[in-house]
């Protein structure tokens, strides 16, 4: 036993597949008791907020100010509510205006702003210009003119009697606040979602339900396969036969439709993520049967099977001792198997709309199912999707990786 | 070539076992489930629809398509002839519209797209596989690595990944659907072409992930065979290595033809979740569409021709390996 541990933590690919998968489990456990929030409470009002760190603005108007005194800062504010588009209207109408194409970069607020206003005359003939671009030409020139302003911004209060603003303080361009010395700050690494719950909180329970639901399923699966396996396999004759029947058609029945047969009639109510599990657990052990009858007919008829029988140990006892431990290493391996195909069986049927009910707990699965339905990829949300699937592919390559490992050990003839 | 008409008997004879048991699955499956389906669908039915004359119009239809209140057997001869009259009741949830002809067109429209890509992949996949067995060194150092996430990797998420890439972002293909929203199907240059390019993304998903799969396994069925003796033997023969190479391709080419029989199902599994990331108006969709709509006929009809057409695909799959095994038609002698 040692050695064979030994052996299996020096194949590079098992060791490889074994830390991803560690640290995967690892996030899950400990992100919870760093941060227990609620997985599935809404705290964003609109949808997919970007990534970032939110900071309250009430909060940072109290707290205490700091001046700094940065060069770049005027220019990078007004880069900022510069848009792409008016950068460009810019610089058609100073095109238009006679000024050569190349000396304008749209990139370079300074220069940009510098031609601008230079140039710009309202009443000045543009050749195409409609009136409503005339307007907007105004218009855009007006913002600039606020945007270049330097006067502080003034906070006012509403007095409750009269009715009219009172100034309570100013805040300078040069004020600053300290992050830390702000009440409400909420760091959302992987921002909000379409109902506008935080993703990453999301993701780490859901990783975690879709691992117990990977457990569950594959545990079933295996423990279903391995007893029918072993009866197959042992004792032969008519079992064999009636077993391997049903096996075959299952074989060839595709399991995905009697997925979606027994999940759409249990219902969405009675749909949790156990009884997902159970139901994917129970239409996918045909592998693991084929598997292990496979295995335990080769191991029949071995000199020390033969003995055992000889010596009138009962079939349990030969089945513990003289023919599980000779398979228990592809047992293991089928496990594994079936637990990330359990993974991805819950997500693509939560695709279809026949997951876990969607109240009590968020699956891998269920994510992708809202993310889909609230047009993410089309929209460019791709914090709503993007590390889900990497979860996803994450979780079923290290356990891959570890089977491909635990396969080269125990089968010397695929090693390279 | 009386071993062959055994071992096709033997198959057919599997076929249409296998094909009266999906049946018998596919009737009792959604009624051994606890509760009462006939009050359950009722009750969803009532909550979807508006119009009270059609709910009566559906439920009087179901039940008398059903026999509802007749024993289990006699439901399931009721059930039996009107499948073979091809007649599977009103759609709840596109009513009036009858189930089959809601599936008609989506029938081809996943053939035309999973039959080819599927095809493509496991040639592709089994000749990069080869390759890699057969070059070693760097082909294979890349290769392997590669196909192995690829093969990990879920069916929707690769489609998810080429739309964003190549619909969003590149904007070189069209992000959903099977044609232009302003076509109407004909048999015209400008409807063909709108399908062409809806079909690219659908069709590479698929295509790639099933590389994935197929590399991996000819790699090692590969590696298996060139280390067998009759190729050491053939080589102290002096005989060509293309030629060696010929052979080995061949022997290993075999299981993989099993293989790909037996995975069959798992593939159009994966392959109809990618359809629906696309919107494609196949089957996937119509499922997705049911689901939504709380639609049991049409689930259950499409629950139905996807098992006929996985289970038709292997029986085609075994036929063709009978007629490229030679120890099927030697089986005779012995």
């Amino acid at each position: 036993m040692k050695h064979t541990l030994h052996q299996i933590f020096h194949s590079g690919k098992f060791v490889l597949g074994f830390c991803i998968f560690i640290v995967i489990l690892l996030i899950v456990m400990v992100y919870p008791v760093l941060f227990p929030y609620p997985p599935l409470a809404i705290i964003g009002q609109g949808t997919f907020f970007a990534p970032g760190i939110y900071v309250n603005a009430y909060d940072s108007v109290h707290a205490p100010k700091y001046t700094l005194n940065l060069e770049d800062a005027a220019a990078k504010r007004i880069a900022s509510r510069l848009s792409e588009d008016d950068r460009v209207a810019m610089q058609e109408w100073l095109v238009g205006y006679g000024i050569p194409q190349g000396e304008i970069d749209i990139n370079d607020t300074a220069q940009l702003l510098g031609l601008w206003n230079t140039h710009y005359d309202p009443k000045a003939q543009i050749p195409g210009l409609t009136n409503a671009k005339r307007n907007y030409y105004i218009r855009l020139d007006t913002a600039l003119e606020g945007l270049l302003a330097t006067e502080d911004a003034v906070i006012a209060v509403k007095n409750p009697e009269t009715g009219a603003l009172e100034a309570q303080g100013t805040i300078a361009q040069s004020d600053y606040v300290n992050v830390g010395q702000v009440a409400n700050v909420r760091f959302l690494p992987l921002g909000t979602d379409n109902f506008g719950r935080d993703i990453l909180t999301q993701l780490v329970a859901a990783t975690r339900v879709s691992l117990q639901i990977g457990f569950v399923a594959g545990i079933i699966a295996t423990l279903i396969g391995l007893t029918l396996g072993l009866l197959a396999g042992y004792i032969g004759g008519l079992v064999d036969d009636v077993i391997m029947f049903i096996t075959n058609l299952f074989t060839v029945i595709p399991s995905f439709v009697l997925l979606i047969l027994i999940s759409f009639s249990i219902g969405q109510e009675r749909r949790g993520a156990v009884t997902v599990a159970i139901v994917i657990g129970f239409t996918s052990w045909v592998w693991t049967t084929r598997a292990v009858r496979a295995q335990v007919v080769s191991l029949r008829n071995r000199d020390h099977v033969n003995l055992s029988k000889l010596s009138g140990h009962s079939i349990v006892h030969i089945i513990l001792n003289d023919i599980l431990p000779y398979i228990a290493s592809y047992v293991v391996m089928a496990l594994i198997l079936q637990i990330s195909s359990g993974i991805l069986s819950e997500a693509g049927l939560s695709i279809l709309g026949l997951g876990p009910r969607t109240t009590e707990v968020p699956t891998l699965g269920l994510m992708m199912n809202w993310a889909m339905i609230y047009q993410a990829y089309v929209l460019g949300k791709w914090w709503a999707y993007l590390p889900v699937l990497i979860t996803i592919a994450l979780i079923t390559f290290s356990m891959n990786l570890m089977n491909t490992g635990l396969d080269q050990v125990f089968n010397p003839a695929l090693r390279d | 070539m009386k071993g062959y008409w055994k071992y096709f008997l033997n198959k057919l004879g599997w076929f249409l076992i296998t094909f009266v048991f999906a049946f018998i699955l596919n009737f009792i499956l959604p009624r051994l489930m606890p509760g009462d389906p006939v009050a359950a669908i009722v009750s969803r039915l009532a909550q979807g629809m508006s119009d009270a004359t059609g709910v009566q119009a559906i439920y009087q239809q179901y039940a008398d398509l059903f026999g509802t209140n007749k024993p289990l057997l006699d439901q399931f001869f009721i059930y039996m002839r009107n499948v073979l009259r091809g007649d599977f009741g009103f759609s709840f949830s596109q009513y009036p519209r009858t189930v089959v002809d809601a599936l008609k067109s989506s029938i081809w429209w996943t053939i035309g797209l999973q039959f080819p890509a599927i095809i493509v992949g496991w040639i592709i996949g089994n000749l990069l596989g080869a390759l890699a067995a057969y070059l070693k060194g760097g082909f294979d150092k890349v290769l392997m690595p590669i196909s192995i996430f690829v093969s990990n990797f879920p069916a929707f998420g690769m489609a998810i990944i080429l739309l964003v890439i190549f619909g969003v972002t590149l904007e070189w293909f069209p992000t959903s659907g099977g044609y232009g929203f302003d076509l109407i199907p004909s048999f015209s240059w400008k409807f063909f072409s709108s399908v062409i390019q809806h079909y690219q993304l659908p069709f590479w998903s698929i295509v790639l992930i099933a590389i994935g799969g197929q590399a991996i396994g000819m790699r090692s069925m590969a590696i298996y065979e060139l280390n067998a003796d009759y190729v050491k033997f053939a080589r102290f023969m002096g005989i060509k290595d293309r030629k060696i190479v010929g052979y080995v391709f061949r022997n290993a080419m075999l299981p993989q033809i099993t293989g790909l029989a037996l995975s069959i199902g798992t593939m159009v599994g994966g392959a109809l979740v990618a359809e629906i990331v696309f919107s494609y108006p196949g089957l996937g969709y119509t499922l997705l569409n049911g689901v939504m709509g709380q639609d049991y006929p049409l689930i259950s009809a499409s629950t139905l021709i996807i098992t006929v057409m996985v289970l038709t695909a292997n029986f085609l799959i075994e036929i063709l390996y009978g007629v490229i095994d030679p120890r099927i038609k030697a089986a005779q002698a012995g």
